[in-house]
């Protein structure tokens, strides 16, 4: 098997130039975290009822459940890393990383808990600073937004504190 | 206003949506950054993919977009600065990136490749979705307004030109990447 990685600036490059295209061509600048949101509203329905979701102000105006370009453009994500992982034969059903079990030893139930309960913190932190790596930290910074630069900046900060409190056993080995 | 470039609409608009979205994804995989261990060790500097990624994204595509809104052949499309709302955000975002090992977009991508722990996180972010949707009238309320200088940009900000402020993020991100060479040949 080949090594499937490109070399990073060559795949920074091109990100860069897609969001040149998506910008361009389509008027919209890459994001993410809106349309999981948006499917969020859409997986509240059997929980909630259409009543309370429709009545949620945050669902009828600025994440409406329904399939547009950022829904969409969520599938397309998923379909892209699906083909790429295919062609080079690296798909793999597995939950297990280094880091992860340097500190936390190889338990799978104990990753899909932390991880569950990170991506409800994740999810919940981009929609409040409204927008994430992609929508603030790569289409913000680009055009030079105060807000994406900021969100960079703390983000970082706080995941360097994060990643020392989580994970900082496993750096001495 | 539709910009001369803009000509997809409509149903073509969906279509490229999903296209886009197909290139992002693949490229995200192709780059290593669909991977837990690649984005938690950025935040213990012990490795820089992620970092070479967004820089060089950042810089290509802030340089190509400053070019075509020059010509009136983009748009921006700046997010508000809501000073309190952006950085309590960000802080919680750092919290449960680490702990989930993706971002959003990288959690969804490493999804297809077969992560499980992606896709716990995914449900997860889908409960975090309605969580803020269930809070939001509260957060509008009482989080938004608190320093909320509305659009603003860096040029404005520093009150410099704009080619100044590409030049500088330009000289920045070369700056970085000489910075994280001698990290990695140190290490």
């Amino acid at each position: 098997m080949k090594n499937p990685r490109w070399n990073p600036y060559l795949v920074g490059a091109l990100i860069g130039l897609l969001s040149i295209l998506t910008f361009s061509l389509a008027n919209k600048p890459l994001g993410m975290s809106t349309g999981l949101a948006q499917a969020s509203g859409a997986c509240a329905l059997p929980i909630l009822g259409a009543d309370k979701v429709a009545a949620n102000t945050y669902w009828a105006k600025t994440a409406v459940p329904t399939w547009d370009y950022s829904t969409l453009f969520l599938v397309g994500t998923v379909l892209g890393a699906l083909l790429s992982a295919l062609l080079c034969g690296t798909f793999k059903v597995s939950a297990d990383s280094a880091v992860w079990t340097e500190s936390f030893g190889p338990s799978k139930p104990k990753r899909l808990i932390a991880a569950f309960l990170g991506g409800v913190v994740i999810l919940y932190g981009a929609r409040l600073a409204d927008g994430c790596t992609s929508g603030h930290g790569i289409s913000g910074c680009l055009q030079l937004a105060v807000s994406g630069w900021l969100f960079f900046l703390v983000m970082f900060a706080s995941g360097i504190l994060t990643a020392k409190l989580l994970y900082g056993r496993s750096r001495q080995a | 206003m539709l910009l001369p470039l803009a000509f997809l609409t409509g149903p073509e608009l969906l279509w490229s949506a999903v296209a886009f979205g197909l290139v992002f994804g693949f490229l995200l995989h192709r780059g290593g950054v669909t991977d837990f261990d690649v984005i938690v060790r950025l935040f213990q500097f012990r490795d820089f993919t992620v970092i070479k990624v967004m820089m060089t994204a950042i810089a290509v595509g802030g340089v190509g977009i400053a070019i075509l809104h020059g010509q009136d052949l983009a748009q921006y499309h700046i997010k508000a600065t809501n000073l309190l709302a952006v950085g309590l955000g960000a802080a919680i975002f750092g919290v449960g990136m680490v702990l989930y090992g993706y971002c959003p977009g990288t959690g969804l991508a490493a999804v297809a490749t077969g992560r499980l722990d992606a896709l716990a996180g995914l449900a997860g972010m889908l409960v975090g979705g309605i969580a803020y949707a269930l809070t939001f009238d509260w957060v509008a309320a009482n989080i938004l307004p608190v320093g909320a200088y509305g659009k603003l940009r860096l040029p404005e900000l520093l009150g410099l030109p704009e080619w100044v402020c590409y030049a500088g993020l330009v000289v920045m991100a070369a700056g970085i990447f000489a910075l994280v060479h001698k990290a990695e040949k140190k290490a």
